[in-house]
């Protein structure tokens, strides 16, 4: 109750046209540095996601009549772009029905492609170009943490 | 030789299949030959433009492009399938009727050509552009490409052959059963393709999946086994769908079941 006259002494002095210039250029400085944090962040976040997707994308290599690797482990629940690398002088396409999912890559080229979100199982995929060539994505949360 | 013949066995019996269908379906009606072979034409130049682009890194066609482009493709076959099956709803009779009579043909315009055209086009164009890619990679090869020549060959013979041994097969169902039986297998081939357009618009990330794997009957039929591949054409068999598939083929049954079997006035 006291601190009502404090309160009315501030927004007074606050609203003063004496003090209003000033205000105005902290305000103007405030903004400035809020903003320029966020855009430093922005940049930071973009190119942290950047790095993350060249070099946090799983692989999936097509390499003489193979997938390399047979089994690729990912987490549940997440949507998780893969990239599919041929290596090959001959075109595959890749191809899950367990996932839906079927794309022509072509020979010495790359496409990527996102798989999920999906529970926890192990979902087979194969080369329709040549079904002996075959190999799982195995849904299933990171080892070590819970 | 043998894994090349199974390779294009498989992506000529798909399209196979549905132009024997089709072609079952439009018995009776005048030209209809000179319009599915237009639309194998059709098909084939696509499939080669389509193989073209697939094949070329950094295209449109690349990744997400591909699947956009496949569910056009098996959405539009839909469409004419769906237009045909309606069509066939109010001049089944007078068809039946004329097939009746000796060897008649019926002039019935050309709206079911054009339906008939697009869904042979559509079918051609999507395996055959599978097919091309495939046999490109083989004239490739060099050395050991004339037994995976012959394999080709011997592949897309089989291909064509199990389309045939439908279309005859079809033919020996009295004529007064035909159409309905036609109607019935276009109305789940249709289903099927739209469960396959889902897949694909999932896969460009336009639809959510509504879950993957919603049932699993593998161990019932294995869908990479023949009788699996069959009825996967045929009927739309998956053996674990995502939920959006589900979602489709459902829609598309009742939604063409509705329009086949609307009251209606005869006209059209």
């Amino acid at each position: 109750m006291a601190n009502w006259g404090l309160y009315m002494r501030m927004i007074i002095i606050y609203d003063s046209p004496i003090l209003t210039q000033s205000r105005i250029k902290a305000k103007e400085i405030m903004l400035l540095a809020y903003h320029k944090q966020n855009v430093l962040a922005l940049c930071i976040g973009l190119c942290l996601s950047a790095v993350a997707f060249a070099e946090g994308a799983p692989v999936i290599t097509i390499h003489n009549a193979q997938f390399e690797p047979r089994e690729l482990v990912i987490a549940p629940g997440v949507r998780t772009p893969i990239v599919i690398r041929n290596q090959d002088a001959i075109p595959a396409e890749f191809e899950s029905y367990d996932l839906s999912r079927e794309v022509v890559v072509p020979a010495h080229g790359e496409v990527s492609v996102f798989v999920g979100p999906v529970e926890a199982g192990r979902y087979e995929f194969f080369n329709d170009f040549n079904h002996d060539m075959k190999g799982a994505i195995v849904v299933k949360p990171a080892t070590g943490g819970h | 030789m043998l894994a090349t013949a199974i390779i294009l066995f498989r992506e000529v019996l798909e399209a196979a299949l549905i132009i024997a269908i089709v072609l079952g379906a439009s018995r009776g009606i005048a030209h209809r030959g000179r319009w599915v072979s237009g639309g194998v034409g059709i098909g084939l130049l696509g499939a080669a433009g389509v193989a073209y682009l697939a094949s070329t890194a950094s295209s449109l066609l690349s990744g997400d492009g591909q699947a956009l482009l496949n569910a056009g493709i098996l959405l539009t076959a839909v469409g004419m399938l769906t237009w045909h099956n309606v069509w066939m709803a109010t001049h089944a009779r007078e068809l039946r009727a004329e097939l009746n009579a000796v060897g008649a043909e019926v002039e019935s315009g050309s709206k079911p050509l054009t339906a008939l055209l697009l869904v042979t086009a559509m079918a051609v164009m999507r395996e055959g552009s599978e097919a091309v890619l495939f046999l490109w990679a083989i004239a490739a090869g060099g050395a050991e490409s004339s037994g995976m020549g012959m394999g080709a060959l011997v592949g897309i013979a089989a291909g064509v052959l199990a389309g045939v041994l439908l279309y005859r097969g079809l033919l020996r169902i009295p004529v007064r059963h035909f159409f309905s039986v036609t109607s019935w297998l276009i109305l789940f081939l249709a289903a099927g393709l739209s469960a396959q357009a889902a897949g694909f618009l999932n896969q460009a990330g336009w639809l959510p999946a509504l879950g993957h794997g919603i049932w699993n009957t593998n161990h019932l039929l294995d869908q990479n086994s023949l009788s699996g591949q069959l009825l996967h054409v045929l009927v739309g068999y998956t053996a674990r769908p995502s939920g959006i598939q589900i979602v489709f083929y459902l829609a598309t049954l009742l939604v063409i079941l509705a329009l086949m079997y609307r009251p209606r006035r005869r006209s059209m």
